[in-house]
């Protein structure tokens, strides 16, 4: 398959006895948009977890753009291309936007090696950076401490960080999770204001924006496969009504 | 990396260094050059002493301040480079400058095997592992009396001429103060340093932006033994002895109490801690002998009364009232 940037073989992650992410295998074609979705505790951020390198995969393969980055560090993955939002906001809270900006543009080039030199942005990078907190709608804001932004705008910053680097595939932890309508609003168009090849992998528990957002869904259950389809099948697909649907919406 | 997701704007300037910083820079440096002129020979060599010890507060605040792990093994890395310089101009019979140089190079080497076994810890483990690994250091320094006299220590062979006058060696340690700060400053406030701020705040945020957090430690604690290397040198030639008490773990503590003080993360906070430890030392020392326990109920009081240090504290002060106003 040339076209698939991810594959998982038999992918399971172990806690102890509790296996939170049992066989999965799927495949994600380049520039593909991907949802996956199953209740609380299905398994989904621990999945991503094994695909970005933060956990090591307890059995199966992760393949990454053909090459095999099952025990790679996360700062190699970044390094080939992935790149991730966190469900539970995970920024430097006592630096500034600008600074948080900073560390994200500069995470795969060699001046996070520079001992002595200056901080200045390149004309390019502030210009990405600019760029970035404008989408996110964060442009206003550079110059405040991220302790100092309200849980929307941080949300917002997790975002403005992914967007400022260019990674061949995104996984999005619940983007919207907790946040206002409007805020939901905002979220929607930066996804959809992604480049077309850039393939995204996204988690989300609200049906709507994840129905306009994707062109394929995956839906696990208690860390198994349960069910894939376009988005037209899954409001339809009785297993998923089942475990999912059917249900009162779960929060984060 | 190619193409970023977002496309390209033009530029923006990024605000110029505050002028209040600059100008109280110029002043302190005025206070510390007019200091001779104000104390008698005495107590300008404890500004000697200060001057010193306030470098090696500088390098634990590179780890505890800006990396967030807090070191308790600073003492032997300092120490050693004092013992190095000793014993190549004493027992050798080298130059001072060479033994300098060693005894800079040792303590880094150290720092490069104390941070090899220390990066993968964090907190309250950090602080124990370095502990055990500067109390072995002291085993080794007690033991090994061919070579470091075991307890009855090593003398030097004297200050060079022009440094044997307290003032004059007032100045050269200044000399070499004012630039070792400005580099560590620089240094601190580099990319690399953001780094640094970015692991204390969140190293699996660190990691997923591409970071190898654990070379950024090593490098980080390397560059942090550097600086106290440079310290033990200097102490050295200040005290013209050296002792297995010099690297012994309350030379550890009291510079990290001096860290504290000051405020870690806040760099010129080493000066103020360094300062205050050591004139409470001068002053307690005439009262009683009982220096290790005033030592620890002081670092009790400061960790209950001032977690962020008198540097720290004032800059929260500071921000208070400029929003006020
Ligand atoms: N680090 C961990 N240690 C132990 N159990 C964990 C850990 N992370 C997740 N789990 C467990 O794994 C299961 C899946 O969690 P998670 O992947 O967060 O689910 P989801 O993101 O789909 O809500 C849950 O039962 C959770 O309690
Ligand atoms: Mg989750």
């Amino acid at each position: 398959m040339p076209d698939s940037i991810l594959t998982l073989d038999g992918v399971g992650v172990r806690f102890g006895g509790l296996k939170a992410v049992d066989d999965v295998s799927l495949c994600v074609k380049r520039g593909e948009r991907r949802a996956i979705i199953g209740p609380n505790g299905a398994g989904k951020t621990t999945l991503f977890n094994a695909i970005s390198g933060v956990i090591r995969p307890t059995s199966g393969r992760v393949t990454f753009e053909g090459r095999d980055v099952t025990s790679a560090p996360p700062h190699r993955r970044a390094a080939a291309g992935i790149s991730r939002t966190f469900q539970i906001t995970n920024l430097f809270p006592s630096l500034t936007v600008r600074e948080n900006m900073e560390l994200a543009i500069w995470g795969l080039v060699a001046r996070k090696f520079s001992f002595f030199g200056s901080r200045k942005l390149t004309a390019g990078e502030d210009a990405r950076a600019k760029r970035a907190l404008e989408l996110a709608r964060l442009g206003a804001r550079a110059d405040v401490l991220v302790s100092a932004l309200s849980y929307g705008e941080q949300r917002q910053l997790e975002l403005a960080m992914t967007l400022a680097t260019s990674p061949k595939m995104l996984l999005l932890d619940e983007p919207a999770a907790g946040l206002s309508p409007s805020e939901r609003i905002i979220v929607a168009d930066v996804i959809r204001a992604l480049p077309t090849d850039l393939t995204i992998i996204l988690i989300e528990h609200d049906m709507d924006l994840v129905l306009s957002l994707v062109d394929w869904v995956t839906c696990l259950s208690n860390g198994r496969f349960l069910a894939e389809g376009a988005p037209a099948e899954i409001r339809t697909n009785a297993d998923i009504q089942d475990v999912y649907l059917g249900r009162a919406r779960p929060h984060a | 990396m190619s193409t970023p997701l977002v496309s390209a704007l033009p530029p923006v300037d990024r605000a110029a260094p505050t002028k209040r910083v600059l100008v109280w820079l110029c002043i302190v440096l005025a206070a510390l050059l007019a200091l001779p002129l104000l104390l008698p020979g005495y107590q300008i060599s404890i500004a000697t002493q200060i001057l010193i010890f306030s470098i090696l507060a500088m390098s634990i605040d590179i780890l505890a301040g800006f990396v967030g792990r807090t070191p308790l093994g600073h003492g032997a890395i300092f120490g050693v480079s004092t013992y190095v310089v000793i014993y190549w101009t004493a027992s050798l019979g080298g130059s001072l400058w060479v033994g300098m140089g060693l005894g800079i190079l040792a303590a880094t080497l150290l720092a490069a095997v104390f941070a090899l076994l220390a990066i993968r810890t964090s907190g309250v483990y950090f602080l124990l592992l370095t502990l055990a690994l500067g109390m072995i250091v002291w085993g080794v320094c007690l033991r090994s009396t061919g070579i470091t006299g075991g307890e009855n220590g090593l003398r030097g062979i004297g200050r060079p001429g022009f440094l044997v006058d307290h003032v004059h060696f007032y100045y050269a340690i200044l000399l070499v103060t004012v630039p070792v700060t400005w580099i560590i400053w620089r240094f601190v406030h580099s990319p690399f340093g953001l780094t640094m701020r970015g692991i204390r705040e969140s190293e699996s945020r660190m990691r997923s932006l591409g970071y190898n957090v654990p070379l950024h430690l090593f490098l980080a604690f390397v560059a942090s033994g550097f600086v106290a290397g440079i310290a033990g040198a200097l102490y050295a030639v200040f005290n013209d002895f050296v002792s297995p008490s010099t690297v012994q773990l309350s030379q550890s503590v009291s510079a990290l109490l001096m860290a504290i003080t000051g405020g870690v993360g806040t760099l010129f906070g080493a000066f103020v801690g360094a300062t205050a430890i050591i004139l409470l030392e001068n002053v307690v020392s005439v009262f009683t002998a009982r220096w290790p326990s005033v030592l620890g109920l002081t670092f009790v009081l400061i960790m209950i009364f001032a977690p962020e240090g008198i540097v720290g504290r004032a800059r929260i002060l500071l921000a208070k009232r400029r929003r006020r106003s």
